[in-house]
């Protein structure tokens, strides 16, 4: 039975996979990939708060942070719709879907 | 009444008339210029009838001051009126001739009425005001006369020094106004004099407030130190030069202080400082005047030492002799030498502008000579005119000298000077007519020279008359009381007839003949390198406060506070530049860089609660 602490570094692992990933990727769509990758990271930990929410290992009695990981997830759903569709219309303007193609906001 | 109120202003009617109606036909304004004189003039013999009578309306009413423009007529008014009507008659006949065929002689004569205008407005002021106001505006004339040649580099710089030498002398006469006016509440000459006479006032105020007054008279009298604008006012039409600078403006200043004698005689310190300036004048220009080329310039020294006299003369009625104030005596002589100088002097400036004319604007002395045989007239009012000047009985001058020393001859020093000055009169008029009528010609213009119109011969003339018997009483004796003249004691009359006998002789010896000038002293020619010392004092100051500024401006305004703010924007913007990259990725560091450093100060905050 894994420890809350393994859950965590697990979601910390993942959050620094996805935010690492966000930093360094160039293609813009790996980059929103990453960003769903931070947002699982963050269901984890929701998720594994729950569980041993209780005290002795024992989950806990609302389910609140269930709620809120659904929450989250529509939210997500509907981040990639607006997104990718974002996306594509980036991609149909500039032909690239390269992040330092893009520095029109430069001062 | 009526007839002072006219005369006052029909001047400004032709001047207005001039400008706005006629200013395109010369020949017109000419005649309205000269026609508005000459009535002015027979009003004038009118009004010496009149006395006394004053009309005045309120012009300005502030506070507890009342400006009112009043005309007062006494004997002073009358005299002075006279000069000022009877000189600007004849010079502007002489004008009609002199400046025939000048561009500008719509422009002059217009100049010519306003200068009319203002100085019958200074002679009939009854109060201080309204006298600085029209001393304001004779300035204002002058300068335009001076400059009327103003393409002439230097006619322009000269109307400009005069204008700006005044300027300072004028400060001074309206403080000492506001002075005298703190003190007494009264600036009218009638009210001043009851003032005095009713109650005693602090003497120092008096004193400086007279000492103010008079740096007025120093500025349009052109005393010592502010005398270089007259010399150099001689850029303007020689006709200009004989009514303005010699017979009237400049005795402005004169005609003020004996106006108000009461208050010199009050002032005891003020009245000595008086004295030694008008001869520190007096011998100072006389000296000058012994070195200069230029006739006219000879001319201007001449009068510069000649109201140097009239200014003692007027400060010594302040003079206290065994226990008593001279008084009004002493002013009478010297307004006595202002009367018979204006003619004299205007006889002269006339009769240099008659000889320049003839020599087609040679104004060289040592390019004339031997004109007596070519135009016969000029030179013989010319040395008439001289003759006066020197001080030879029975010509008008030798009085009004006799009484100038008279009121001097108990002041030892003064008397001196001033008997130095009527030598150095006598050499360097005699100096000027040698080389100028006698001897033979120096140059062509002087051989081709021939005698004046008529229109010019006839002011000469009647100038010549004035010079000869304005000295004697019937002249004089309507405005001033002969027996408050001065008296001169013992031998002085005879001691000054032979100064001048001598003066003019030694002149006539030493000149007689030359063709260059055997006497050389540099610092007369150079006067005494006044103008020098205030170019560099003017530079000095004017450089040092420019350096000031300058540093004050590139520094501080431009590079701190212009520059300065607009480097700080600038340099803010570029700084704040470089965090919009416009690159996503770094603007994602910079906000997970944020996230962690506020999740490390909230777990630090936490955990060491």
């Amino acid at each position: 039975m894994p420890t809350l602490n393994e859950y965590l570094m697990v979601s910390g692992l993942l959050f620094a996979i996805g935010f690492a990933g966000v930093l360094m990727r160039r293609n813009i769509i790996i980059i929103f990939m990453c960003l769903e990758m931070m947002l699982s990271a963050a269901n984890l930990t929701l998720v594994a708060f729950w569980r041993f929410g209780g005290g002795n290992g024992m989950p806990a009695d609302g389910y609140e942070a269930q709620v809120l990981v659904f929450f989250v997830i529509a939210v997500a759903a509907a981040e990639v719709a607006v997104g990718l569709a974002i996306i594509v219309a980036l991609f149909r303007a500039r032909c690239t879907v390269h992040v330092e193609d893009l520095n029109s906001m430069k001062g | 009444m009526t007839t002072a109120f006219i005369i006052l202003l029909l001047p400004l009617l032709a001047a207005t008339t001039i400008l706005l109606v006629t200013r395109t036909r010369p020949d017109v304004s000419a005649y309205v210029s000269v026609i508005s004189a000459a009535v002015c003039f027979l009003l004038t013999i009118v009004l010496l009838g009149d006395n006394g009578s004053v009309g005045s309306f309120a012009w300005l009413n502030v506070g507890g001051l009342e400006l009112k423009i009043a005309l007062e007529i006494t004997g002073l008014t009358k005299g002075m009126i006279l000069v000022v009507t009877l000189v600007g008659l004849l010079v502007h006949i002489f004008s009609l001739g002199y400046m025939k065929d000048d561009a500008g002689k719509a422009r002059y004569f217009a100049g010519l009425s306003l200068f009319m205008f203002s100085m019958t407005g200074i002679v009939l002021a009854d109060n201080f005001a309204m006298m600085f106001i029209f001393w304001e505006l004779v300035g204002v004339s002058s300068y335009l006369l001076i400059g009327h040649w103003f393409r002439k580099n230097s006619a322009a710089e000269a109307s400009k020094k005069a204008f700006l030498v005044n300027r300072i002398g004028d400060f001074g006469f309206m403080a000492g106004i506001l002075l005298l006016w703190g003190a007494t509440g009264e600036i009218s000459f009638s009210g001043l004099g009851q003032a005095l006479d009713r109650e005693t006032f602090d003497s120092t105020l008096l004193n400086w407030a007279m000492v103010c007054i008079f740096c007025g008279a120093v500025g349009k009298s052109a005393q010592v130190p502010l005398h270089v604008w007259l010399p150099d006012a001689m850029e303007g039409p020689t006709p200009v030069s004989a009514l303005i600078h010699a017979a009237t403006m400049v005795a402005a200043g004169v005609f003020m202080l004996a106006k108000v004698t009461f208050l010199i005689a009050a002032a005891p310190v003020a009245a000595s400082v008086i004295q030694h300036v008008g001869a520190l004048t007096a011998l100072v220009a006389a000296l000058m005047a012994t070195q200069q080329s230029d006739i006219k310039k000879i001319l201007a020294y001449s009068t510069l030492s000649q109201l140097g006299y009239m200014v003692m003369a007027v400060g010594f009625s302040g003079f206290v002799y065994s226990g008593e104030v001279i008084g009004v005596s002493a002013s009478n002589a010297g307004f006595f030498h202002l009367y018979t100088h204006a003619f004299f002097k205007a006889l002269l400036f006339l009769g240099a502008g008659a000889v320049i004319y003839a020599c087609h604007h040679e104004q060289d002395i040592w390019k004339m000579g031997g004109l007596l045989r070519l135009m016969p007239v000029t030179a013989i009012t010319f040395l008439i005119g001289t003759a006066a000047l020197a001080g030879l009985p029975p010509l008008s001058g030798f009085w009004s000298k006799d009484a100038v020393m008279a009121a001097a001859q108990n002041n030892t020093l003064l008397l001196v000077v001033g008997a130095i000055t009527a030598f150095l009169t006598a050499f360097y008029m005699s100096r000027l007519c040698t080389i100028v009528f006698f001897g033979k010609s120096r140059s062509v213009a002087a051989r081709e020279a021939s005698e004046v119109p008529l229109v010019m011969r006839v002011p000469l003339i009647i100038l010549t008359l004035g010079a000869v018997l304005a000295g004697f009483k019937f002249a004089y004796g309507w405005f001033i009381n002969p027996a408050e003249l001065p008296h001169p004691e013992g031998a002085l009359p005879l001691v000054l007839s032979v100064i001048g006998v001598a003066g003019i002789v030694a002149g006539y010896v030493i000149y007689s003949g030359r063709d260059k000038d055997p006497i050389r002293v540099k610092a007369f020619a150079r006067k005494f390198y006044i103008d020098e010392a205030y170019h560099l004092l003017v530079r000095v100051f004017q450089d040092g406060l420019a350096y000031v500024a300058k540093v004050v401006d590139q520094l501080l305004i431009d590079g701190l506070i212009v520059r300065g703010s607009a480097r700080f924007t600038s340099g803010m913007g570029s700084l704040l530049r470089g965090l919009q990259g416009g690159n996503l990725q770094s603007h994602a560091f910079l906000f997970g860089l944020g996230v962690i450093i506020i999740i490390y100060l909230i777990t630090i905050t936490i955990t060491s609660r």
